[in-house]
């Protein structure tokens, strides 16, 4: 616990505060850029560009392997994993377009096979007889415990540049996400900003994957933005949230992965992300289960008390023990059931809302049927008030000719 | 092709084929529903199940390991229906959230676990090891095949496999009617009281049965490429689904005993002294597959009058330009 907070508060010695802001930087990074994959549903193209990835870091190896002898140079597994990924989302483009393929057929088939086409050339670095092998197999899972100095800034840098570009062409993202057509007349190249989206993707994962893993790595351009889905509406905070969430994801997730043996960094920041996701589908107040729950449960109490208020009205017996309840908890009956004063009022004023949107239904059936919930929000409430003048001075004389 | 074929090579392509067959039979549905993820998420979940089967059995054997990755795939599929449904989560998004969480947890709790003494690592679960099942008990080389001892002593993954194949075949054939109705028109399909909801549960099902069989012999990377690669492919040969299936099949077995074979004796071939991963070797092959039949398939570009209407609009375009 106490290795724990040092992490929390950067104060277990420098290299660690490095990976850990470097993966809140990374987290934040990806949770930007993916929430504007996710806003074009393109979600799981991320999946196979981190597949995508493999051949490349394989292939990159075994150059520097055969040119240097040591393979394990960063930035010539960087540049690697990013040429295959960027071929991988080239084929992408070019099945869905040429052929009568869907996107997750193609995506499907490009990580599955790229993926095995760089299982292979790990098969084959195994053979060869040069050190650093275990420097490869981080990448599949990510691992941040022998991480130099030196490629942890080089991670922190690159995410942060990557994280600026993203800032920087937030407004063309956003309004191709949105509007493909309007975005072509305002004069913005749609291929080119979906390109420009594909490549910061590209960047973050690649910059991720000694982070969180080849196989993790696309876990920080979902899980983020699917959880920042659950607190707006709006696109602009969108980004921000997730960014924030994958951030926090990034930095908690290090610090705990930091503090313990046998805790993997990239699954511990995912399941961190997730934990948030957890929480957001649960207490969300817009879209949670929760919230959910207690709108289910208000308009329940609504209906109930409404029917009953019109069965009082009617002067007739209730046996409905929940419509019983909810009639006594508002003091519109006594314990025996006999209505109270304040019950019989309510009962009259139930009455004559029913009656005004009767009305109101026969006047205007097409704006009514529009209307959500029509019948149990109190009529002044839900229409403008010369309406509603409207149809009780329709309503009166109609009253007043009955008696 | 003497006794060393039938002890090295012989039960290792059988398992091949069959895993090859079984998944390519199931993935021309998905592939049709545009499920083709489906696959490739049920296969990431393999690994919490048999892991969290491990932890609680102490034990690594095959009964065990295959209960609790069945159990854990049917579980993801329900949590991403949850996720979908409450969150209104799109579906894509849904399944990434979910697979990657429940990938992650595989690996947090395998790290965390003992599993030092037993052979249980994400690699394995990843790209399996196919080479590795050998039949010494075929010794005697081709007539092994009819010695009933020596057949006992079969890789237990061979007739389990073949098992499957089998269940894979009869649910196709009990269900052809429901699948191909729910996969072309679930909302006519609904109509009719053919439950297409309850026969693609059913289906996602099989395809959890095919993965969780195949991943102890060849790891999931085979089991995604195999889903989706031979049925894609099989989909720009023709448009009728039985031929589309026929074609699949023989796409599947190609890449399987080509992927073997390359494998095992292609680095020989270079003058090279070692054999490369079978599993990733059938994988880059159906994915060749799957690139020619892109470039040349004769349904590459849809239906033959979808292709028609293509080629006249690309004519006319065409014209319009030469008169500017």
């Amino acid at each position: 616990m106490t290795a724990f907070l040092a992490a929390l508060l950067l104060g277990a010695g420098y290299n660690t505060a490095v990976v850990t802001i470097g993966a809140a930087i990374l987290g934040g990074s990806a949770g930007a850029i993916g929430t504007f994959i996710l806003l074009r549903k393109r979600s799981l193209v991320s999946d196979a560009v981190s597949h995508g990835t493999l051949p490349g870091l394989a292939l990159a190896f075994i150059v520097m392997a055969w040119l240097t002898g040591d393979g394990r140079n960063i930035v010539a597994l960087m540049a690697g994993a990013a040429l295959s990924a960027t071929l991988g989302l080239l084929c992408v483009d070019w099945i869905t377009r040429r052929t009568r393929l869907t996107e997750d057929a193609a995506i499907g088939a490009v990580l599955s096979v790229f993926f095995g086409f760089g299982i292979v050339l790990l098969t084959v670095i195994q053979s060869l007889q040069t050190g650093g092998q275990a420097g490869i197999a981080g990448y599949l899972l990510g691992s941040t415990a022998g991480m130099l100095r030196s490629e942890a800034e080089t991670i922190a840098v690159a995410a942060l540049l990557t994280g600026a570009v993203v800032f920087a062409l937030r407004r063309p993202f956003t309004l191709v996400c949105f509007d493909e057509d309007y975005a072509a007349t305002r004069g913005i190249d749609v291929r080119l900003t979906d390109l420009a989206m594909m490549g910061v993707l590209l960047a973050v994962t690649v910059i991720g994957l000694k982070v969180a893993g080849l196989v993790l790595i696309v876990a920080l351009t979902i899980i983020p933005p699917v959880t920042a889905r659950f607190w707006t509406d709006r696109p602009g905070r969108m980004v921000l949230i997730a960014a924030a969430f994958g951030a926090a994801a990034g930095y908690v997730g290090g610090a705990i992965s930091a503090s313990g043996h046998d805790l993997p960094t990239g699954a511990v920041i995912v399941l961190t992300a997730s934990a948030f996701f957890a929480l957001s589908l649960v207490l969300s107040p817009v879209r949670g289960l929760m919230s959910g729950l207690v709108t289910r449960l208000r308009f329940r109490r609504r209906v109930h008390e409404r029917q009953g208020l019109l069965a009082l009205a009617r002067g007739e017996a209730i046996y409905d023990p929940l419509t019983i309840k909810v009639l006594r908890r508002a003091g519109h009956i006594r314990a025996d059931g006999v209505a109270t004063l304040k019950g019989r009022a309510a009962a009259a004023a139930a009455v004559r809302e029913e009656a005004l949107w009767a009305l109101y239904r026969r006047l205007h059936p097409d704006e009514a049927a529009a209307l959500d919930h029509q019948g149990l929000v109190p009529i002044d409430r839900a229409l403008p008030p010369d309406v509603v003048a409207d149809l009780s001075a329709r309503l009166e004389p109609a009253l007043t000719g009955a008696r | 092709m003497g006794a060393d074929f039938v002890v090295l090579s012989l039960v290792p392509i059988a398992i091949g084929i069959l895993v090859s067959v079984s998944c390519a039979l199931l993935g021309n549905f998905l592939v049709l529903r545009r499920q083709s993820l489906i696959g490739d998420a049920v296969s990431h979940v393999v690994l919490p199940g048999i892991v969290g089967a491990f932890v609680l059995t102490g034990t690594v054997a095959a009964g065990a390991m295959l209960l609790g990755a069945g159990i854990a795939a049917v579980v993801a599929v329900l949590i991403i229906e949850v996720v979908r449904r409450v969150g209104r989560v799109e579906p894509g998004a849904a399944m990434g959230v979910v697979f990657t969480t429940l990938f992650a947890a595989g690996v947090l709790l395998l790290e965390q676990s003992d599993t030092s003494s037993v052979h249980l690592d994400v690699e394995h679960a990843l790209y399996g090891n196919l080479e590795s099942l050998i039949w010494l008990a075929g010794g005697a080389g081709w007539p092994a095949l009819l010695d009933a001892e020596a057949l006992a002593a079969l890789p237990p993954q061979l007739p389990r496999l073949a098992l499957v194949t089998l269940a894979v075949v009869v649910f196709l054939l009990v269900f052809w009617k429901e699948l191909v109705i729910g996969t072309f028109d679930a909302t006519f399909a609904e109509s009719i009281g053919a439950r297409p909801g309850l026969v693609g549960f059913a289906l996602i099902v099989m395809v959890a049965v095919a993965a969780v069989a195949a991943f102890d012999a060849v790891g999931s990377i085979i089991v995604i490429a195999m889903f989706i690669c031979p049925p894609a492919a099989a989909q720009l040969m023709t448009d009728r689904l039985v031929p589309q299936l026929a074609w699949s099949v023989l796409f599947a077995v190609v890449s399987a005993v080509a992927g073997y074979v390359l494998a095992g004796y292609g680095p020989l071939w270079l003058g090279a002294s070692y054999s490369v991963s079978a599993a990733g070797m059938i994988a880059t092959v159906s994915g060749l597959i799957l690139a020619l039949a892109c470039l040349a398939g004769p349904r590459r570009f849809g239906s033959r009058t979808a292709a028609r209407r293509r080629a006249r609009q690309s004519q006319s375009s065409m014209s319009n330009s030469l008169q500017v």
